[in-house]
């Protein structure tokens, strides 16, 4: 069957299983294009390339499958580069295929001619170019390979036009990924393993560090099972949030810079860490020199490159981590820990058992109540994706999440503007879920252009935007560290409400607590999309917080006030 | 100093990807060699990085992740030959040439091109001894010179064969001998 380029591009994404993919159109992809109208894929037109990229970002990370994203070439392709490097950063799997120009025209500097493979070089897993037809299905076919093994990540296929134009054969049972044969190497020896399996057993102060890649090896439930077999007190990363349940009372909360105090002086008191699909990011350890300087490490960790590279550890169990634990289980002894467990408990105090809810709030709307509140009226079943700043953290802190992949975050890049796209990108991925956006005034700003793309698409996404007329985490750095001298973070913004109905979208605009569930349950109840602009307290700050390259112990606390830190029961 | 060998696909590009890892990572290139190997589907590359143990591990694990690697070997701690070769033109008149040939004689050095007013020297060997070279020519004026960094290769039956062919010629004939059946 003779079938142009484009033709086999669209016909093997749909074998591939693919039915959605985000994407904006251009000369060097219009072929694409006309064979997609044909194609039973549903393309989504976005209003900006970087949208298309979180759009596929946040469908890989609601679904766990692959992303795409859909550009043309020279500038299609080049705003595409945030969104790939944070799809990168947190280990996404996202194929993101460009339209480039013919190519005999390749290297003449010739009409929106960028040399995309060079530019995403160092931001993708692996990028590629093709110029023929027939190698488009094998290509296309690999880069889904590639983006969703191993440790997963970003792809960039680039298609020359006339690649895209010419014909020939499609066989796509000849068209089987190539992939060059790799060494295999020994991930770790019996000794290892033994050494793992006594550190375990023979600790007294053990603590789990929960990370994304437990998501990533879908390992929740033997990640569950090993750790009510060892009874072991679970801390979670930003993105480990979800793969254990906050409702289970071995579940600490999150640890590092604005991770829970109590989490955080486990840490640095436990006498073993067992990491697990976690980086130990800087955001995570703080001054490493001080980092849980009395606890043996095991970490159990995919990629052999992070074994070492910012805390050095005792037992590396490199592998999947849902294989290594199913190994680990049947070993590991159950401890009753009663001081350890109890010594937690202590350090917790009393904010894990006082309600933010009941407490007063002197007339003020603060964003934690507003969190909270959203999390109680969900039962915290939503999937929430949030953008960067006080308002992701105060998610993090104040949404307690008991299910896998329903915080969505960018965590390595932080990358402002990635919710509202990444929450479309979701709600495909998840038709069924109550998607909500948790976004700041400043990052909204960034994309809110893609509104358009939810009232074209007819989705049903809330959003909720905590305004609160700042750069708010820079504001909060320059509050600490630079005096409060506020430069560049005081911020205007349109009224949003106004906005979102400029855009056929219901807008409410909050201002007092009173006011917060209603608007929230009406806006679960609606059919269509509705925009809540949240005016919440100006001058707030994230507490606990480390100071960047500080000890973990050594916290920044929340000044008395009518908020706890925190609170982890309903 | 550490020496990494690595096999990667004999294709444009995967230099490119090589050396953009390596600053990724901040780690400074000293000398990086590619050449074919045996299988001209693979080409062998030896990199000599400034960077510790610790940035060579991180340096060996990234390089096994792009997809176009298919081996990378930190070899500093294993018994190994290293070799480099230079061409160097020096000035050489009347009165300096005996002189220079007696050097080029210690140092086991060859002579490729003989002009009237310089010689290029082809010499081979340790980076050391090239060095040491250079030294004692430097006085008769160097006026251009070419190296081609290091290569290195692990003594004896340390072997370092790329993944995805025969691992012992033995077994390659053996493999050649059972397709002809
Ligand atoms: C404003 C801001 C503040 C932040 N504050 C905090 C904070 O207080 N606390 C915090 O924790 N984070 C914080 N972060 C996020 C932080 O920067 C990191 O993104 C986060 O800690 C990374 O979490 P992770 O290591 O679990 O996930 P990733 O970075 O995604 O790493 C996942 C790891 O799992 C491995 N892996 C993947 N697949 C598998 C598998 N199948 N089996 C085994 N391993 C696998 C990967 O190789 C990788 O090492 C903050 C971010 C921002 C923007
Ligand atoms: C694209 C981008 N630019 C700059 C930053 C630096 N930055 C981190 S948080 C932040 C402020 C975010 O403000 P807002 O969206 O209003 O959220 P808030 O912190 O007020 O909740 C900024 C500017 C970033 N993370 N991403
Ligand atoms: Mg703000």
């Amino acid at each position: 069957m003779k079938l142009t380029g484009a033709e086999i591009l669209c016909e093997s994404l749909t074998k591939l299983g693919v039915r959605h993919l985000f994407g904006y159109p251009g000369g060097a992809i219009l072929p694409v294009y006309d064979a997609l109208g044909k194609s039973k894929l549903h393309h989504i037109l976005v209003r900006h390339e970087q949208g298309a990229t979180h759009m596929a970002d946040g469908y890989a990370r609601a679904s766990g499958g692959v992303g795409v994203a859909m550009a043309t070439s020279g500038p299609g392709a080049t705003n595409m580069v945030t969104g790939i490097a944070t799809a990168m950063l947190d280990s996404s799997p996202v194929v993101c295929i460009t339209g480039q120009v013919s190519s005999k025209l390749l290297g003449s500097d010739a009409f929106q001619e960028i040399d995309i493979t060079g530019v995403t070089m160092p931001i993708t897993k692996h990028n590629v170019v093709v110029s023929r037809a027939e190698d488009i299905a094998r290509t296309v076919r690999e880069a889904f390979v590639i983006a969703n093994s191993g440790r997963p990540g970003p792809v960039l296929v680039d298609i020359t036009k006339d690649a895209q134009q010419a014909s020939c054969d499609f066989n796509w049972d000849a068209s089987t990924p190539r992939l060059p044969p790799k060494r295999q190497r020994i991930n770790y020896d019996q000794a290892e393993f033994e050494r793992a399996v006594e550190l375990l057993n023979n600790s007294k102060r053990p603590l789990i560090l929960a990370g994304h890649g437990i998501m990533v090896s879908g390992a929740m439930r033997v990640f569950d099972d090993f750790v009510h077999a060892g009874n072991l007190p679970v801390a979670m990363t930003l993105l480990g949030i979800g793969c254990f349940p906050a409702n289970d009372p071995l579940n600490l909360g999150m640890m590092g810079m604005h991770g829970e105090a109590w989490v955080n002086h486990a840490i640095q008191e436990a006498d073993l860490l067992i990491a697990v699909g976690m980086r130990f990011d800087d955001r995570v350890t703080g001054d490493l020199r001080t980092y849980a300087k009395d606890a043996r490490k095991i970490h159990i960790e995919i990629d052999r490159s992070e074994i070492n590279k910012n805390v050095k550890v005792d037992s590396a169990l490199i592998g999947d981590a849902r294989e290594v634990l199913e190994q680990l289980l049947p070993r590991l002894e159950h401890r009753e820990r009663g001081d350890w467990l109890r010594h937690i408990r202590e350090l917790k105090g009393d904010s894990a058992v006082r309600d933010i809810q009941g407490l007063p709030d002197n007339g003020h709307l603060y964003a934690a109540h507003v969190i909270n509140d959203l999390w109680k009226e969900t039962r915290g079943e939503a999937i929430v994706v949030t953008d960067v700043g006080q308002h992701q953290m105060w998610e993090a802190q104040y949404y307690h999440h008991n299910l896998p992949r329903t915080l969505i975050t960018s965590g390595g890049l932080g990358t402002m503007g990635f919710a509202l796209p990444a929450a479309i990108g979701a709600k495909f991925a998840k038709p069924e879920s109550d998607v909500w956006v948790v976004v700041g005034d400043g990052g909204f700003q960034m994309t809110m252009c893609e509104l358009a793309t939810i009232v074209q698409e007819k989705i049903k996404i809330n959003i909720a935007i905590i305004n609160n007329g700042f750069l708010g985490m820079v504001r909060q750095w320059q509050e600490f560290f630079y005096d409060k001298r506020y430069v560049a973070t005081p911020l205007v913004a349109p009224d949003f409400a106004a906005l979102a109905n400029a855009f056929g979208i219901r807008g409410e605009r909050i201002t007092s607590r009173t006011d917060v569930t209603p608007t929230i349950r009406s806006a679960r109840e609606s059919s269509e999309s509705v925009l809540i602009d949240f005016r919440v307290e100006q001058e707030d700050s994230v507490y606990p917080m480390v100071p960047a390259g500080g000890a973990l112990h050594e916290m920044i606390r929340r000044p008395d006030s009518p908020l706890v830190e925190t609170a982890t029961e309903p | 100093m550490q020496t990494l060998v690595a096999y990667v696909e004999n294709k444009p590009g995967v230099l490119n990807r090589v050396s953009s890892l390596a600053r990724r990572l901040a780690i400074n290139i000293d000398s990086l060699t590619v050449g074919p190997t045996e299988n001209e589907e693979i080409a062998r590359m030896t990199i000599v990085a400034h960077t510790d143990e610790k940035g060579a591990h991180r340096l060996e694990a990234s390089l096994e992740k792009l997809v176009d690697v298919r081996l990378a070997e930190n070899i500093s701690e294993r018994s190994l030959l290293e070799r480099d070769l230079a061409l160097i033109k020096v000035t050489a008149d009347q009165q300096s040439r005996p002189h220079l040939m007696e050097l080029i004689k210690v140092f086991r050095a060859r002579v490729i091109d003989v002009a009237p007013e310089s010689l290029i020297l082809e010499v081979s060997g340790t980076v050391d001894k090239i060095d040491g070279l250079l030294e004692v020519l430097r006085p008769f004026g160097v006026l251009e010179m070419a190296r081609t960094g290091r290569i290195a290769m692990t003594r004896g039956s340390d072997l370092l064969r790329p993944p995805g062919v025969p691992q012992k010629p033995a077994d390659a004939e053996a493999a050649m001998t059972s397709q002809a059946k």
